[in-house]
């Protein structure tokens, strides 16, 4: 009894000694964060960080609320949401994903080519054939027909947000009638609740086409469209071509990295891609704040080799050196 | 007095979530049909729809199997069996929903896109609800997936309604010359009436308020459409998809709103059931 009691002491007064971090937000980066976090401990064995991955918008509002000590959240917080905070906000890119658009049409294995406006007009329901001029045009030699069917998220998600702003890119049509959102009021086709929704109903219902997180396609095996990019080139989703959007959007990034680097520049990029972020202060108290920066500055630099494994892009070199020195201008007080 | 107090709470604390709504959007949150969190337009008509139709689906399924399969359990079955298959029954309601809305994707919708549906079309296509193209998931597909659910729920009250009968009444029936057919009618349906209404509104209760599994098969689509092949959304499903990753404040608003909506339509129909029952009992 007293050596239980004894041990028990012990227990507690080592997990008081762990200096505790509480993160929220984006469900999206979540195996590479939890990654990350384990990692981490093998690194600094104080620090402990706890992650619930509640979702960006939830996240979002628990770290406004100072419920958590960061954020995490797949599109960048709006002026006027930054607005409403005490104090000054950083974002942190992380690392990188990108949306894939899955398809089920009978007698094409692979290799369905599509284009931006294409996809747009498909999402808006003005092409609502397979055997369309314009997809035809885009595949040669390939004989497709039968009916479209449109499968999207129902639930809010990030996935939506950097498609959605991906066809406001390239539609103005799409951008007037729909515009971009983490939920939208979607023109026509079926809802699927998640990634793993959406390509359930794509798997069971030929001639449906929708869109999908890069490594949820990857790790189910789904077959996805090859993408014609801003420069005419068609672009393979893959963790480099991702890498290589974010290089091209790389020469207009903003001072503070809220950028959307969809349709970005470069003949290697894939189009379809955005940063996931973490949100912190940028004024904390100096314990927890010295661990804070501590971890970030590991994540962007040393952190970053875990992501490829795990089908997440890094971010591209000369990123990581900018990212860097922002996270140094945190201030501790 | 104590659950009165704490429905109350409810109520108001939804009230208050959903005050920024309830001002900017007024009564045409309640009739106007477009959902476009983009431009911060909300309508919860098709969401209403979509709640009431689907759970009735599931009721005039849910029902009939439901009472038939408490009569064969009490009435006809040897004792030995009626206990196996109450206890198999039982356990559909210990299944979660996530698992049925999986099994809805990978198995009911598929038959119900290759088979049902086209043979409801040839059958009945004349008529409205069996119109427009076959997807699978839709109003059909959530509202099976519900009877399946609430089916233990309503099965099981009945069979204690039924079984709570004394045995003396069907004796009775039996000695007047009547057959077993009529001795159900007429000594055990025709007296546990209320009971049998009771259990259907718990049943009612339960297909209001899921969520997932309807989710999961309904399609999600902010539209009001008669046909039962097409898809549509709910007012729980609704909430369940946007409210993590809502930000602007109207948005969550709106959707606490929705939530005091359900509040509202699940209290109407349960206080017009409870009174459908009153008087059908008095006569």
């Amino acid at each position: 009894m007293k050596k239980t009691l004894i041990l028990f002491l012990i227990m507690t007064g080592a997990a008081q000694a762990a200096n505790l971090i509480n993160g929220a937000g984006a469900t999206f980066p979540f195996p590479l964060y939890s990654k990350w976090f384990s990692e981490y401990q093998k690194i600094d064995a104080n620090v402990q960080i706890n992650y619930q991955s509640i979702g960006s918008g939830g996240g979002i509002r628990q770290f406004m609320e100072k419920t958590v000590d960061f954020g995490a959240s797949d599109s960048p917080m709006s002026d006027e949401q930054l607005a409403k905070a005490s104090v000054p906000i950083d974002h942190i890119p992380t690392v990188l994903g990108a949306v894939v658009l899955t398809y089920n049409v009978p007698g094409v294995e692979k290799g369905l080519k599509l284009s931006g406006d294409v996809i747009a007009d498909i999402f808006l329901g003005k092409i609502a054939k397979w055997d369309d001029a314009r997809i035809a045009k885009l595949n040669p030699g390939t004989k497709l027909t039968g009916d479209v069917l449109v499968v999207h998220r129902s639930d809010g998600s990030g996935t939506s947000g950097i498609f959605t702003d991906y066809l406001s890119k390239v539609s103005a049509d799409w951008k007037s009638k729909v515009g971009t959102g983490t939920a939208v009021n979607w023109p026509v086709g079926l809802g699927g609740k998640g990634n793993e929704g959406v390509s359930g109903l794509v798997k069971q219902t030929p001639g449906s086409l929708g869109y999908v997180e890069l490594i949820y396609a990857k790790n189910n095996n789904m077959a996805y469209a090859t993408l014609k990019n801003k420069a005419g080139k068609f672009a393979e989703a893959s963790t480099g071509s991702v890498t290589a959007a974010a290089a091209g959007a790389l020469k207009n990034m903003p001072a503070d990295f809220r950028v959307s680097i969809t349709d970005a520049e470069g003949k290697d990029a894939y189009p379809i891609s955005g940063f996931t972020y973490l949100l912190v202060w940028t004024r904390m108290p100096k314990e927890k704040g010295a661990d804070i920066v501590k971890f970030l500055k590991w994540a962007v630099q040393d952190g970053q080799k875990f992501a490829e494994p795990l089908s997440y892009a890094p971010l591209p070199k000369a990123l990581v050196t900018k990212v860097s020195a922002k996270i140094n201008g945190i201030a501790l007080e | 007095m104590g659950l009165a107090v704490l429905l109350l709470a409810i109520a108001f604390f939804l009230y208050r979530a959903a005050a920024p709504a309830l001002h900017k959007l007024g009564w045409s949150f309640v009739y106007s049909s477009v959902w476009d969190p983009v431009q911060d337009i909300f309508g919860a008509l098709p969401v209403v729809y979509g709640t009431v139709v689907s759970s009735f689906i599931a009721i005039i399924i849910a029902t009939p199997l439901s009472i038939g399969v408490a009569l064969f359990l009490t009435e006809i079955a040897p004792r030995r069996v009626g206990r196996v298959v109450g206890f198999l029954i039982e356990m559909l309601a210990a299944i979660p929903s996530v698992v049925y809305g999986l099994w809805g994707i990978f198995v009911l919708a598929p038959w119900l896109r290759t088979t049902v549906e086209p043979g409801l079309k040839t059958a009945l296509g004349f008529l409205p609800f069996f119109q427009g193209p076959a997807y699978g998931v839709g109003m059909m597909a959530a509202g099976i997936i519900l009877a399946i659910m609430i089916t233990p729920t309503i099965s099981s009250i009945s069979r204690e309604i039924f079984s709570a009968i004394p045995q003396p009444q069907r004796e009775a029936a039996l000695g007047l010359g009547a057959t077993r057919w009529e001795m159900m009618r007429l000594a055990v349906l025709r007296s546990s009436k209320r009971g049998i209404a009771g259990a259907v509104i718990l049943g009612l209760g339960r297909a209001l308020g899921e969520t997932m599994a309807v989710t999961m098969v309904i399609g999600n689509r902010h539209e009001i459409s008669a046909s039962f092949f097409a898809p549509s959304t709910t007012m729980a499903s609704i909430i369940a998809n946007e409210y993590s990753e809502a930000t602007s404040d109207i948005h969550i608003a709106a959707l606490v709103e929705v939530g005091l909506l359900l509040f509202a339509v699940t209290f109407i129909i349960n206080s017009l059931a409870r009174l459908f029952v009153s008087r059908s009992g008095n006569r």
